[in-house]
């Protein structure tokens, strides 16, 4: 019996953890620590910058213009953004129910490639985009309810750990669609035609409308991912399922007295979470890609955790977070071009902005940024240890 | 809570839940001696195949009769099943026999993999090898895991560890030793070793010092990892216009190399693959065997009895933590100094997570962890085997995906508890915050 209970609580109480410090002790500073740690890592990035000899200035000067230069620029950041916007959110929702998804990142694979291949069925075409465009937005979006809620099924039946899981079902599709994209025999999904690896391309009904013409293409899935932001924090803050969702994370043994099914509540924030990457994925084949490719969503979901952790697991702040993310990687390639400062520079500072974020600690003592005495995170940090 | 109480029903504590197991596990081994017997043996060719044990011309060999042996293996399934329903008095022997079936899956996926083949014949011994030098940063990583997690601190950033090592290691070596030099070559894989350390010491200062969520320490080092190594590659090793160089040696071991026929082939390989088994070895000694390793155990068991009794958990942890990551940055040397010369990004490729789910199949211990190691390598070596003969079922290629999928799914079947549960050591995960 001990081991069982000792499998879970083992890793549950780092994720319960996690789960305490977003919503109790950063509830009364949402602001202060999440800027300091985006300053505090572009030093860090300025640093790095100087030391390959360019100035710093220079670089993030060219680095902001490619952000937001001009209409192009805005556009183009604003449509990097929006995926970021589904797989942050993905880990948010399962944040509040006290579950750490660490698997965004196969269920957009799931999603995407179930888009893709819905996308391309033949009567697809037959179909006005009225009736085309949500369905390929729902296969997606099953696709990754489907895989996330894989993990939830597990840990309710088995007890096996969702971030184990989660981390073994992101490799297991990711050979899956690899092997999908492929293989010319049998020919799975792949795309004879094409000389690189990538499935057929969907049907022109299917494809989400344009907004700008910019690089890459801003087009309307943007209204769906933010709309979808809000229906969340309607959801969290009104409705009796959004509750029990923040109960059972708060204190799923409370959740269980009070009544609560934690198991059909854990699951179903499993696949909610899924349902969003799946969502985030489908936008991006419908309005970006018009194909899948495994490549695609690289990093994607382990972004997401940062978003998460930066907007504090609020949803509408997600919208804020993905798009400093989603802009920042926009900008990056004329920072390349006009400083000769490598993008991978982008990934550091984002890196540490996760860094920072997580490790608030570091940043309050920086920044002398007061912490409440009765901060439950103070328990757990600088107090506890050393 | 509920989902602990299920865990626990469906540990199988209760005799009941256990017997449960036990017959679905007979069940499937019934379900495929059947299928091998009735479908399979009948199937397959049966003339002329070969094992070899050496290179052409001219191997040393045995040969033989595929559905001869199908037949064997389907009959000890059989068996099996057979002994998971039998009654008590001789329920003893059905705990062997599992085990005897599970590792004739071997055997019975080599002999099905060549009757499938063109190919008459295949060299099984430097099969084995191939899978011995692709567990080494499987094991070396899932070593790293180890000292972590028996300590107390979850580690899943293995991965950026050993990119981080791989990457830094591979950019001294170009930038001092032109990528040709021995001398530089040894003084950067110990750049490796130091760099996997260092990125080691950050996951232990942010989950010690200041209390993050380990989970997220180890994602801060994969994207950290990332993209440090990328810019390293772009700003430096690719300026220095050095792509690949010379890497290490093959050496044979003194005597054992000159055994016939199998000597040379197993026992020549290069110095990281040899210092694998001086780790793992190393490991096993020092945390079963010394009071330090009884420590570094009980500081991931139960933190505050252990300091009780007058361990200083916080040094222990910071110990372990910055020794598996030594000993991830070994693994990275691995990749970008012996198994290639050269750096690409993200060449680890997933190896930190393979490792992360040999230590899980392998049960949080030495032996088990180095035995998913090697199962997964073997894995992955049968893959490009079964590629290079042509194996076709029923007229179409077995896609190598499949098998570089197989440790996944193999670790996922495990962590739900359907063969033999893994237990993870009870504090890992769980901050320290020491008594005043």
């Amino acid at each position: 019996m001990n081991g069982a209970r000792n499998a879970n609580a083992g890793i549950g109480r780092a994720a319960g953890q996690v789960h305490r410090v977003l919503t109790e002790a950063w509830r009364l500073q949402p602001l202060y620590v999440s800027l300091y740690a985006i300053l505090l890592s572009f030093v860090v990035g300025g640093v790095l910058i100087s030391i390959i000899g360019v100035n710093p200035f220079t670089a993030y000067w060219a680095l902001l213009r490619g952000m937001v230069g001009g209409g192009d620029e805005i556009a183009g950041s604003l449509a990097r953004s929006v995926p970021f916007i589904g797989s942050a959110l993905a880990l948010a929702f399962a944040f509040r129910a006290g579950l750490f998804n660490i698997g965004a990142e196969g269920q957009l694979l799931a999603g995407g490639v179930t888009a893709a291949y819905v996308g391309a069925l033949s009567w697809m075409s037959d179909l006005p985009g009225i009736v085309a465009i949500p369905l390929i937005l729902i296969a997606g979006t099953m696709g990754g309810a489907i895989w996330g809620g894989i993990p939830g099924v597990l840990r309710t039946k088995t007890g096996a750990h969702e971030v184990i899981s989660t981390i073994m079902l992101n490799s297991l599709v990711l050979f899956g669609v690899r092997w999908m994209v492929n293989s010319r025999d049998p020919v799975v999904l792949r795309d004879t035609e094409s000389t690189v690896p990538r499935t057929d391309p969907i049907s022109d009904t299917a494809v989400l409308p344009e907004l700008v013409d910019s690089q890459p293409v801003l087009h309307t899935g943007l209204f769906a991912l933010v709309g979808i932001c809000f229906v969340v924090a309607f959801v969290l803050k009104r409705t009796t399922f959004g509750f029990e969702v923040g109960t059972v994370g708060l204190n799923p043994h409370a959740s269980h007295y009070a009544g609560i099914n934690v198991n059909r509540v854990i699951v179903a924030s499993m696949a909610a979470s899924g349902a969003f990457a799946g969502l985030a994925a489908a936008s991006e084949i419908s309005g970006t890609n018009g194909f899948f490719q495994p490549g695609t969503f690289f990093l994607m979901g382990f972004d997401g955790i940062a978003i998460a952790l930066l907007a504090r697991t609020n949803p509408v702040a997600i919208i804020a977070a993905a798009l400093l993310w989603g802009s920042m990687l926009s900008g990056a390639p004329l920072m390349q071009q006009e400083a000769d400062v490598s993008i991978d520079v982008v990934r550091i500072i984002q890196a540490m902005v996760l860094l920072f974020v997580a490790a608030d600690a570091i940043v309050r003592y920086l920044f002398r940024v007061r912490e409440l005495d009765q901060s439950p995170f103070k328990a757990t940090s600088v107090e506890g240890a050393v | 809570m509920t989902t602990v109480e299920h865990a626990a029903g469906a540990s199988g504590a209760s005799g009941r839940v256990g017997l449960d197991r036990q017959s679905i596990t007979g069940l499937v081994f019934g379900l495929l001696g059947i299928a091998l017997l009735a479908g399979v043996a009948p199937a397959i060719s049966g003339s002329g195949r070969r094992f070899n044990f050496e290179p052409p011309p001219d191997p040393a060999g045995i040969g033989f009769h595929p559905p001869t042996w199908v037949i064997a293996i389907g009959v000890l399934f059989l068996l099996t099943a057979v002994l998971g329903f039998a009654p008590p008095e001789a329920r003893r022997w059905a705990s062997p026999a599992r085990l005897l079936s599970a590792l004739a899956v071997i055997p019975l996926l080599l002999v099905l993999s060549l009757a499938l083949s063109d190919n008459p014949s295949t060299n099984i011994v430097n099969l084995f090898n191939e899978s011995l030098v692709l567990a080494t940063p499987l094991a070396l990583g899932a070593t790293t895991g180890l000292w972590c997690e028996r300590s107390g601190i979850i580690n899943i950033g293995i991965e950026g560890t050993m990119l981080a090592g791989a990457g830094i290691g591979y950019m001294t070596y170009a930038t001092i030793g032109d990528a040709q030099s021995t001398g530089w070559l040894w003084f950067s894989i110990l750049i490796s070793v130091l760099a996997g350390g260092l990125v080691a010491a950050l996951l232990a200062v942010l989950s010690i010092r200041f209390g993050v969520n380990q989970i997220v320490g180890g994602v801060v080092i994969n994207l950290f990892a990332l993209g440090l190594t990328g810019f390293l590659r772009s700003e430096v090793i690719v300026k220095t216009g050095i792509t690949t160089g010379v890497g290490t040696s093959e050496f044979g071991l003194p005597l054992l190399s000159e055994i016939p026929v199998i000597g040379d082939q197993l026992f020549r390989g290069k110095p990281i693959y040899w210092m694998m088994y001086l780790v793992v070895i190393g490991t096993w000694l020092v945390m079963f065997r010394t009071p330090w390793g009884l420590r570094v155990r009980s500081c991931g068991e139960n933190p505050h009895a252990a300091e009780t009794l007058g361990v200083n958990v916080v040094r222990i942890r910071y110990q372990s933590v910055i020794l598996g990551g030594l000993i991830a940055g070994l693994a990275g040397a691995w990749f970008s100094m012996e198994s290639q010369t050269r750096f690409e990004d993200n060449m680890t490729n997933a190896a930190g997570f393979i490792a992360l789910a040999a230590l899980i199949f392998g049960k949080w211990t030495p032996w088990g962890a180095f035995g998913g190691a090697l199962l997964f390598g073997f894995s992955r070596a049968l893959g490009t085997r079964l590629q290079f003969l042509g194996v076709e079922v029923s007229g179409f290629e077995i896609p190598s995906e499949f098998l570089q999928a197989l440790p996944f799914v193999v670790t996922l079947v495990v962590v739900a508890g359907a063969v033999g549960r893994s237990i993870p050591p009870a504090a890992a995960g769980q901050p320290f915050q020491r008594s005043k």
